[in-house]
């Protein structure tokens, strides 16, 4: 079995990837299953990522991080993915890489020392609250009010499908601050602790256990002005810009998440026996896993090519798209696949590939919804 | 203080299953490469001795030196990351070294470098010949101690006191530097290294099932750029002399990877003294 790594990679990038994979297989491998069925991980583990430079991948040193790019996220996440075994303490211990590029790009320097500085170094956790109970797809109608009253915003709505809501120390939130449709959309920081900032349910997925997902509600909660992103009502940009690198993200992760699958699928057909001999030894057995490599091998090519591309000035939503769909195609076929070959054991839960069945399967609804993703592209398209 | 740590590149003891060997031979084919451990500890030992843990400032430096071909770059740009200050890398093929040829070679680098210390790997996690250090020391005409768990200079590597951990109890003992130390894997412990500068009451976080602190984005990119020198043989006028010769390789024996049951804790402890005959 060949290790594949993205074209993009260089000498750095491989350091790096020795680096988590150390922190990855120390302090996330040995606690996955249980962290999972806990369906949380302790909260030092952020202040243990900090420390070890793993949440500050991606940011720039000015704000407190690390240094690096988009591809240097790509990577760390696949290697903790890889080594940690476990995607909702990936994906929940990385919430962050969705709430904190607003206020990096559009942040004072101020909001940035408060929050930013704080999340890499893992003493704050932060939150990215777009979707609301009454829609998620349809971002340019979110009903979640912020009327201006004096020095604050009153807040009145709610969120849900929160990652790390619950224990959220702030929340990169959407708001309706002026008229309908997208031109009246702000993005307002909200710190835990405010009155009427409530957690108003922790909810039970299919997958991602580890990681932790809310609902918030506001009611008449008071946000101080000086925590508006930018300027009021041209939130809706930001957003769009944020879920660009979100879906190559999730894309990254995707092709992370197969990977693993298929890493332990073909482990454990190398070693399994029947009819007298190794799964491997059949030929159809050999095929499964051969259009399994496949699969990753075009999404990591798409998702690569795209994340090259960003690096370049690029910002192409139609290709981000495709490689959004064409990852989590790959990711929820491979893992489907991965569960057929370990038989009955790949529907037990302290099977890897069990998890990661069920982990897969957010994928083509999170960060934008797979029909969604065709309309970007069929509007990208010009048809 | 001048730290001069020696570093091995060895294939991933975690990957033992994967080694192939043929007549006299190993086949590194397939394999990855990682940091020898043991030489983690003295690197984490060496990084302690020569910095301000809470500050986390540098106080004093490390030179990184690795005999090996061409890619054992890689090895000590790791070391660099962590914190190492300069590397060295002698070229050599894995297959001709020794722990005799080792030992030359790092001593004619500790005669250009001139260190006020040599903190090196007991052993490498791969030939586990457990000499090269003591050798090393030999050629020198300095001190040797093996096994160091704690290490204490206030004179910046002058005078160290350093603690053995043996079976009968602790050895406690001052030596002149320069000296060669080898360390056992308590050393990574918190409390073990006094430099004098950083705090006493300074306390470093448990390294767990790691053998060094890890390296973050930030210092992998400084590292690319940190000094680096390659030299060959000739440039350090040494013609090793190699006293090793291998004659054959075996795989161990396969473990049946049996489970026996058994009823009771008194019968498990009867039969590792009868049967396994480990007690
Ligand atoms: C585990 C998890 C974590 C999440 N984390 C976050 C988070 O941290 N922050 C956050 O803000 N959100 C988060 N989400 C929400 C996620 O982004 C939304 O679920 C997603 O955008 C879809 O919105 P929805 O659930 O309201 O579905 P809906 O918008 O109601 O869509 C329902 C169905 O209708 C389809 N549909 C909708 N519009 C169209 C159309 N125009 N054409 C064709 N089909 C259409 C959709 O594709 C989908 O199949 C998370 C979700 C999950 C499950």
């Amino acid at each position: 079995m060949k290790k594949r790594r993205y074209l993009f990679e260089a000498e750095a990038h491989e350091a790096l990837r020795a680096e988590i994979r150390k922190f990855s297989r120390n302090e996330i491998a040995p606690h996955a299953h249980a962290w999972d069925e806990a369906e949380e991980f302790p909260r030092e583990l952020y202040a243990k990522a900090g420390e070890a430079g793993i949440l500050g991948v991606g940011y720039p040193e000015a704000v407190g991080g690390d240094g690096g790019d988009l591809s240097h996220v790509l990577v760390a996440a696949e290697e903790m993915v890889l080594e940690g075994k476990s995607v909702g303490t990936c994906v929940g211990l990385g919430s962050h890489g969705i709430a904190l590029p607003p206020i990096v790009s559009f942040g004072t320097p101020a909001q940035k020392e408060r929050f930013v500085a704080p999340v890499l170094r893992g003493e704050k956790i932060a939150a990215l609250a777009i979707t609301e109970p009454g829609g998620g797809s349809d971002v340019a109608a979110l009903r979640t009010r912020a009327v201006r009253d004096g020095d604050d915003y009153v807040v009145d709505g709610a969120k849900t499908f929160i990652t790390s809501g619950t224990r959220a120390d702030f929340v990169t939130t959407a708001v309706r601050t002026g008229g309908p449709g997208h031109g009246g959309i702000s993005l307002l920081v909200i710190e835990r602790g405010t009155p009427g900032f409530h957690v108003s349910k922790k909810l039970k997925k299919t997958g991602w256990w580890a990681s932790d997902t809310a609902e918030l509600t506001f009611e008449g909660c008071r946000v101080p002005a000086e925590n508006l992103l930018g300027r009021e009502n041209a939130g809706f940009v930001a957003i769009m810009m944020n879920f660009v690198t979100e879906r190559l993200f999730l894309a990254g992760q995707c092709v992370a998440i197969a990977e693993l699958a298929y890493r332990e699928t073909v482990a454990y057909t190398q070693q399994r026996e029947a009819f007298g001999k190794k799964l491997t030894g059949f030929q159809v057995t050999r095929h499964k896993l051969a259009d399994m490599a496949s699969r990753i091998a075009a999404a990591r090519a798409l998702t690569g090519e795209c994340v090259a591309r960003y690096l370049k000035g690029e910002q192409d939503a139609g290709l981000a798209a495709m490689a959004k769909n064409t990852a989590t195609d790959a990711c929820v076929a491979v893992c489907d696949q991965a569960v057929q070959l370990h038989g009955g054991y790949g529907y037990m839960r302290e099977y890897v590939v069990e998890r990661l069945y069920r982990d897969a399967r957010l994928y083509p609804i999170g960060g934008g919804t797979r029909e969604i993703m065709n309309e970007i592209i069929a509007k990208m398209e010009g048809y | 203080m001048k730290v001069l740590v020696p570093i091995k590149r060895v294939a991933d003891p975690a990957n033992a299953n994967k080694v192939k060997v043929a007549g006299s031979e190993v086949s590194h084919d397939g394999l990855e490469w990682v940091m020898n451990p043991f030489d983690e500890w003295s690197l984490e030992a060496a990084l302690r001795l020569t910095e301000d843990a809470s500050a986390k400032t540098r106080t004093g430096e490390i030179v990184v030196v690795s005999i090996g071909p061409k890619a054992a770059v890689d090895t000590l740009r790791e070391a660099m990351g962590k914190g190492a200050e300069r590397g060295v890398l002698v070229d050599g093929e894995d297959t001709a070294l020794d722990s005799n040829v080792v030992a030359q070679i790092l001593a004619k680098v500790v005669e250009k470098e001139q260190p006020d210390l040599v903190l090196m790997g007991k052993q490498s996690a791969d030939g586990d010949s457990n000499i090269a250090g003591t050798k090393l020391a030999e050629l020198l005409g300095w001190p040797v101690i093996n096994y160091a768990s704690h290490i204490e200079t206030s004179d910046d590597g002058k005078t160290l006191t350093i603690k053995r951990e043996l079976d009968v109890g602790v050895q406690t003992l001052k030596v002149q530097g320069p000296a060669v130390i080898t360390c056992s894997d308590r050393i990574l412990k918190p409390g073990t290294i006094k430099n004098g500068v950083t705090p006493a009451d300074f306390e470093y976080p448990d390294l767990g099932d790691l053998n060094s602190r890890l390296s973050n984005l930030k210092n992998i990119m400084a590292a690319r750029k940190k000094p680096l020198d390659e030299l060959g043989l000739g440039d350090l006028g040494v013609e090793p002399v190699r006293v090793d010769e291998y004659v054959g390789f075996e795989l161990p024996a396969g473990r049946s990877g049996q489970a026996q049951f058994l009823e009771s804790v008194d019968e498990l402890v009867q039969k590792l003294q009868s049967e396994a005959k480990v007690l």
